[in-house]
């Protein structure tokens, strides 16, 4: 019998919300398979997980405090072989996309990417050239890891009743990489991937991103940006949009002074209502736009966040 | 120091990419080729990790068909010193390269292997750690550095990567959610590069004269003892749903009525 494996991921002992969708996209392979769910999580969040998975497994020791692909990956990868997985699901995010590969190589797994929709047991989907054209493959391994783009995959629901959860025992390989430090954002916005409103700018905004985050907090919105406002440092990585960087989904994306390069739209195309403000007319944005609007982003903006409080 | 780094043939992404009416590829006649941009990044952090390093090398590596060959001189009128190409037509899986690439490494003993963090064809994002863990070496992925990309120190063309003073090990800064992280890596690593690490320079045309006589050697994937035969097939390729045509709104006042009213968002 099937026996998919979700690897959860946590941060500061707290579920990261994109390990929801990978269990959706779990779930939807458990119904291809008929297969069974087990979740394993390196660090704490064992509790929360068990409100969503009956059997949870946490690998907890001083060794694995440190997200290192090569520690992770290797409890994990032991994790699948005590519970004999048949199938590893991880969402890919940073985290995922670090370690997955190295679970694939550690189970001889052949490993499905990114993917947009389960097809079949052995068949996936997932986006190639920028979005440009979407692949359906096939792993042909009797393991197999899968990491998920969560923008594609709803949250799941809590479980009529909490699982268990039980300690995990996993030698820590020694690593030959040494964490230093870490450097956070800080924002009071929602997180890019999860915010249903995203307001984004590009080029346009020639550096000044005040108009693009008054508008986001009176929309509760999420900022985000082109590649062109991060590589000239403007605003930080974390915030890029597009095939190199965030995948976003939200129900609303307005993209202010982009014009619409088809690897920033490759990281937004999914969103349900796309709006785009630009001086342009021409600007390739305007053809993936549910509504366009030509005009100077620096007018545009602030009346458009006066439009929306009276609405409020 | 010996430092491999990796070059894939990939489609330009300023073509315009179509699906084949048979659904089993793109089509690939009448598109430009050229050097994955990741892997560009990559060419150029190894010559400044070079050069700050003498004496050291770059060995330029691709996997694919006899016109590969291109990228690999693009790579040398960079600056490389010299070229593999491991030969073999048609799609092979990232599993697969990173296998040929592990053997390619066990022959060379490079101190360091750098590599783009995806190719823009595929998308993947997975060839360079499945290398690293076939080795068992560690890994930094999605490379970049603090300083942006219109700094001095990008100007003055510093090297991202930070080598120890007694070149064991490797500071890297890298991209990761919510933040940059930065990880001490004993080498021989891996290191995957993300897009602002650097910017690439362009070849000059007496380097891309020299490059010609820069030797490449030319191997087969069964010379290497490596089976090809992808885990992951493609078996259909589609083209993306397409987004309903959207309107042109005159003003703000329009638009907000709209969102409001017509998508019910706002």
């Amino acid at each position: 019998m099937a026996t998919i494996l979700l690897v959860a991921e946590q941060a500061h002992g707290h579920l990261k919300k994109a390990t929801l969708n990978a269990l959706t996209a779990a779930q939807q392979l458990a119904q291809k398979n008929g297969g069974q769910i087990q979740a394993v999580v390196v660090g704490g969040a064992g509790e929360e997980l068990a409100q969503f998975v009956q059997n949870v497994h946490f690998v907890q020791n001083a060794e694995f405090e440190h997200a290192l692909a090569e520690t992770h990956a290797a409890a994990v990868a032991e994790a699948a072989k005590k519970l004999q997985a048949t199938d590893v699901v991880i969402a890919a995010t940073a985290y995922g996309k670090d370690i997955a590969p190295r679970v694939a190589a550690k189970l001889g797994a052949g490993i499905a990417s990114d993917i947009l929709a389960v097809v079949s047991a052995n068949q996936f989907k997932r986006a190639m050239w920028a979005g440009n054209a979407i692949a359906t493959v096939e792993v042909t391994t009797p393991v197999k890891v899968i990491t998920v783009r969560t923008t594609e995959f709803a949250v799941a629901q809590k479980a009529a009743s909490a699982g268990q959860v039980q300690p995990l025992q996993v030698a820590a390989p020694a690593a030959k990489t040494r964490f230093v430090e870490f450097s956070e954002v800080k924002s009071a916005r929602p997180e890019l991937t999860e915010a249903s409103v995203v307001v984004s700018g590009g080029r346009g905004t020639k550096g000044d991103f005040k108009p693009i985050e008054q508008l986001a907090d009176v929309l509760g919105a999420a900022v985000g940006a082109s590649r062109a406002v991060v590589d000239a440092g403007w605003q930080p990585n974390d915030l890029q949009v597009g095939q190199t960087g965030k995948v976003v989904a939200p129900k609303l994306y307005i993209a202010a002074g982009i014009s619409g390069a088809i690897q920033h739209l490759a990281g937004m195309k999914g969103s349900k209502t796309i709006v785009a403000i630009n001086k342009d007319p021409e600007a390739p944005i305007f053809q993936v736009a549910d509504y366009g609007l030509v005009a100077d982003l620096f007018k545009a903006l602030p009346e458009l966040s006066e439009e929306v409080k009276k609405l409020k | 120091m010996k430092i491999l780094v990796t070059v894939k043939r990939v489609e330009d992404y300023e073509s315009k990419i179509k699906v084949k009416p048979d659904n089993s590829w793109i089509v690939t006649e009448g598109v430009n080729y050229r050097a994955n941009p990741f892997d560009e990044i990559a060419v150029e952090e190894a010559l400044r990790v070079r050069d700050a390093n003498m004496p050291s090398e770059v060995i330029a590596v691709s996997i694919g068909s006899a016109t590969a060959q291109s990228e690999i001189r693009s790579a040398l009128a960079m600056g490389a010193d010299r070229g593999i190409l491991v030969k073999q037509d048609g799609f092979v899986d990232s599993d697969a390269v990173a296998r040929l690439l592990a053997k390619i490494v066990e022959k060379e003993k490079p101190d360091l292997v750098l590599m783009g963090k995806q190719a823009v064809d595929v998308d993947d994002n997975v060839t360079g750690q499945l290398l690293a863990e076939y080795l068992g070496w560690g890994q930094a992925t999605f490379a970049s550095k603090k300083e942006s990309l219109e700094s001095a120190e990008e100007k003055a063309k510093k090297p991202g990567l930070m080598l120890a003073a007694d070149k064991k090990s490797m500071k890297v800064v890298r991209e990761v959610d919510g933040g940059v992280e930065t990880l001490d890596l004993q080498l021989p690593a891996i290191v995957t590069v993300d897009l602002r690490l650097n910017i690439p320079r362009y070849a000059s045309l007496p380097n891309i004269m020299k490059a010609k006589k820069k030797p490449i050697e030319e191997l087969a994937p069964a010379g290497l003892g490596v089976d090809v035969t992808p885990k992951v097939k493609v078996v259909k390729v589609e083209a993306p749903p397409a987004r309903a045509a959207g309107i042109k709104v005159p003003d703000v006042a329009t638009l907000v009525q709209k969102l409001h009213d017509e998508a019910k968002v706002v």
